[in-house]
C-alpha cells in the first residue's frame, strides 16, 4: 500500500508532519490501525534502527524519525486500544541508581516502541525499588537497566535481587546493557539477558518475551 | 611563561594532565555525585591532583570544571553556583602549579541536546556556555578546553562564548570518537574531517580529540586530523576501555603500553598530548618520558 509506504518512508527522514498527516490519512480511509502500526510505523523504524547499527545514519537522524513515530503513535493509539490490540509487551527502562546518563538509553526506548513494545521508561537515577514497583504494577514481561559507570553498575544486581526477593523472578525478566556493562556481568550478578546495542537490546528483549 | 599559543607555534611539545574524576572517585567521591561538588566541600583535593599531574611533568592542568556550566549543573542543583564553582576549582590549580604550568578551564558537554532533535534551544546552550566561560576567564585561567564533544553545533557554541568573552584566550577543543566500519564518528554522526573544518571554523586555536577507546585508535585519528588540518593537536586518550573486575574498575592499558603507543602521536605531529578517564600521574609521568623534558616554564 503506497500511502503506508511513505508513512515508512516519512518516519525514516524524520519528517514528524508528514507521518503525522499520513497517519491520520490511513486512519481517514479505513485502514486497520494494525496495519497502519506495523507497515507504517514499524516499518520505518526498522529501517532506521538497521541504518543506525550499520553507522549509515547518527543519533540526531534516530531521534528526528522517533519524534515523527510519535507523531503516528499519538494517533494510532486510541484506536489500537479500541480495537484491543496488544502491544508485543511491556517494559519498564531507565538508567540506574547514581547514573545520570541517558542517550543510550533513550535509544533503547526509541527502538523498543518503534518494534511494537509499550515502554515505560522512567528517566536516570532510578532506585532499584522503583523499577521492581513499576514492572509489577504495570504488569511488565521486562527490566531494562543501563548504566554508562562502572560505579554505578552494582545497583543492577539490587533489582535483580530485588526481583528475586520479591519472588517476580520468573515473571519480570532482567536485561542489562550501557559502555562498560558486559555479557560476563549480567551472567555474574544474574540477569537474565544482556544487550550490546539498542538493536540488540529489541531483538533480546523479543526472546525475553518469546515474540521472536 | 610564555604564551602558550606562541611556544606550540614555535613548535614546542607540551604534555597535558590526566584523569581528574578517576582520581576524585579514588578520593571518597560518590557515584553520582557531580566531581564539581568536590570543589566546595574539599577544595585542597583538587590542589593536591594538580600538583600530582604537575610533579608528573604536565605542562597543562585541568580544571574540576568539565560539568561547570550551568544547564549541566541544573541536574544537582547546583546552578547558581556557577561562578563560584568555577572559580574555586580555578584557584585550586593555580596555587598548585603558580606561573609554572597553564591552567586550562575545562569544559565539557552541556548534558542537553540542541533542537530540533533535542529540547534545548541555541541561545539557551550559548548562553549556559558563555556564563562558564566568563567565569573561567575572569579567574585567570591561560586557556580553556572543550572537551569530550560529540555534537559540532554545541562545540561550536562553546568555542564562541570563549571567545566573546575574551578575543585573546587561546581555545583547545577536542571531539570524542568511535570507531565504525566507515571510519571514525563521534555518536551525533561527526567525522574527523568535519570536526577538523567546523573546529577551526567556529575558532578554535588548538583541536583534536579526547576519551574514546584507548591511545591506538589515537593514533589514527590524529592522522586523520593532521591530514584535514595544520592547527595545533590536542589528543587525550583513556587509558583504554573501563572494565569491571569484581566490584572494582580497571583500566587496561598500563602507562609504559600508553607511553609507547604515544610514539605514534608525536610522529604524527600532535603537540600537546595527556591522558582521559582511567590514566594517572604514572601515565603522564611515562608520556612526559616519551615527550621529552624542555625547560620548565620556557
Amino acid at each position: 500500500m503506497t500511502l503506508l509506504a511513505d508513512l515508512s518512508t516519512a518516519i525514516i527522514a524524520g519528517d514528524d508532519a508528514r507521518a503525522g498527516d499520513l497517519t491520520g490519512r490511513a486512519i481517514a480511509q479505513g485502514i486497520p490501525p494494525k496495519a497502519i502500526l506495523d507497515d507504517g510505523l514499524i516499518a520505518g523504524m526498522t529501517v532506521v534502527g538497521d541504518r543506525f547499527r550499520d553507522h549509515e545514519i547518527f543519533l540526531p537522524d534516530v531521534l528526528l524519525a522517533a519524534r515523527a513515530m510519535y507523531a503516528g503513535m499519538d494517533l494510532l493509539k486510541p484506536l489500537l486500544i479500541r480495537d484491543g490490540i496488544p502491544a508485543l509487551g511491556t517494559v519498564v527502562i531507565g538508567s540506574v541508581r547514581g547514573d545520570l546518563h541517558d542517550i543510550g538509553k533513550n535509544l533503547v526506548g526509541i527502538m523498543l516502541k518503534g518494534a511494537g513494545f509499550e515502554v515505560i521508561d522512567l528517566g536516570h537515577d532510578v532506585a532499584p525499588a522503583k523499577m521492581v514497583a513499576t514492572a509489577r504494577e504495570h504488569g511488565a514481561s521486562v527490566i531494562g537497566m543501563s548504566a554508562l559507570l562502572t560505579t554505578t553498575m552494582p545497583a543492577m544486581r539490587e533489582v535483580v535481587e530485588l526481583l528475586k526477593h520479591e519472588g517476580l523472578d520468573g515473571t519480570v525478566r532482567t536485561i542489562v546493557g550501557g559502555a562498560p556493562v558486559t555479557e560476563a556481568f549480567a551472567r555474574t550478578i544474574g540477569a537474565d539477558a544482556y544487550g550490546f546495542d539498542a538493536g540488540n537490546a529489541v531483538d533480546v528483549v523479543k526472546d525475553l518475551v518469546g515474540r521472536r | 611563561m610564555r604564551p602558550l599559543l606562541t611556544r606550540l607555534a614555535a613548535g614546542d611539545r607540551l604534555v597535558g594532565d590526566g584523569a581528574t574524576g578517576t582520581l576524585l572517585l579514588a578520593r571518597g567521591l560518590e557515584p553520582g555525585q557531580p566531581p564539581e561538588a568536590i570543589t566546595l566541600s574539599r577544595p585542597a583535593v583538587l590542589e593536591e591532583i594538580a600538583r600530582l599531574y604537575f610533579e608528573a611533568g604536565a605542562d597543562i592542568l585541568e580544571t574540576n570544571t568539565f560539568g561547570g556550566s550551568p544547564l549541566k549543573l541544573a541536574l544537582h542543583g547546583l546552578e547558581r553556583e556557577t561562578d563560584t564553582l568555577n572559580h574555586a576549582a580555578v584557584a585550586a590549580v593555580r596555587r598548585a602549579v603558580r606561573e609554572e604550568a597553564y591552567v586550562a578551564g575545562s569544559c565539557g558537554p552541556s548534558g542537553r541536546l540542541l533542537e530540533p532533535y533535542g529540547d534545548t534551544s541555541s541561545t539557551a546552550m550559548y548562553d549556559s556556555f558563555q556564563r562558564q566561560m566568563a567565569a573561567l576567564i575572569a579567574a585567570g585561567v591561560d586557556c580553556v578546553c572543550v572537551e569530550t564533544m560529540t555534537d559540532l553545533a554545541e562545540a561550536t557554541l562553546a568555542i564562541r562564548a570563549a571567545k566573546d568573552v575574551a578575543a585573546a584566550i587561546p581555545v583547545l577543543a577536542t571531539m570524542t570518537f568511535d570507531p565504525t566500519p566507515r571510519g571514525y564518528f563521534t555518536i551525533m554522526g561527526v567525522s574527523v574531517a568535519a570536526a577538523a573544518a567546523g573546529l577551526a571554523e567556529a575558532g578554535a586555536d588548538v583541536i583534536g580529540s579526547n576519551c574514546g577507546t584507548g591511545v591506538e585508535h589515537m593514533v589514527a585519528i590524529a592522522r586523520e586530523f593532521r591530514r584535514h588540518s595544520t592547527l595545533p593537536l590536542l589528543i587525550q586518550p583513556n587509558a583504554g576501555l573501563p572494565r569491571m573486575v569484581g566490584d572494582t574498575t580497571v583500566y587496561d592499558e598500563t602507562p609504559e603500553f600508553m607511553a609507547d603507543k604515544a610514539r605514534g602521536l608525536i610522529d604524527a605531529g600532535v603537540s600537546i598530548i595527556g591522558g582521559c578517564c582511567g590514566t594517572t600521574p604514572a601515565h603522564i609521568a611515562a608520556l612526559r618520558a616519551v615527550v621529552g623534558h624542555p625547560p620548565r616554564g620556557s
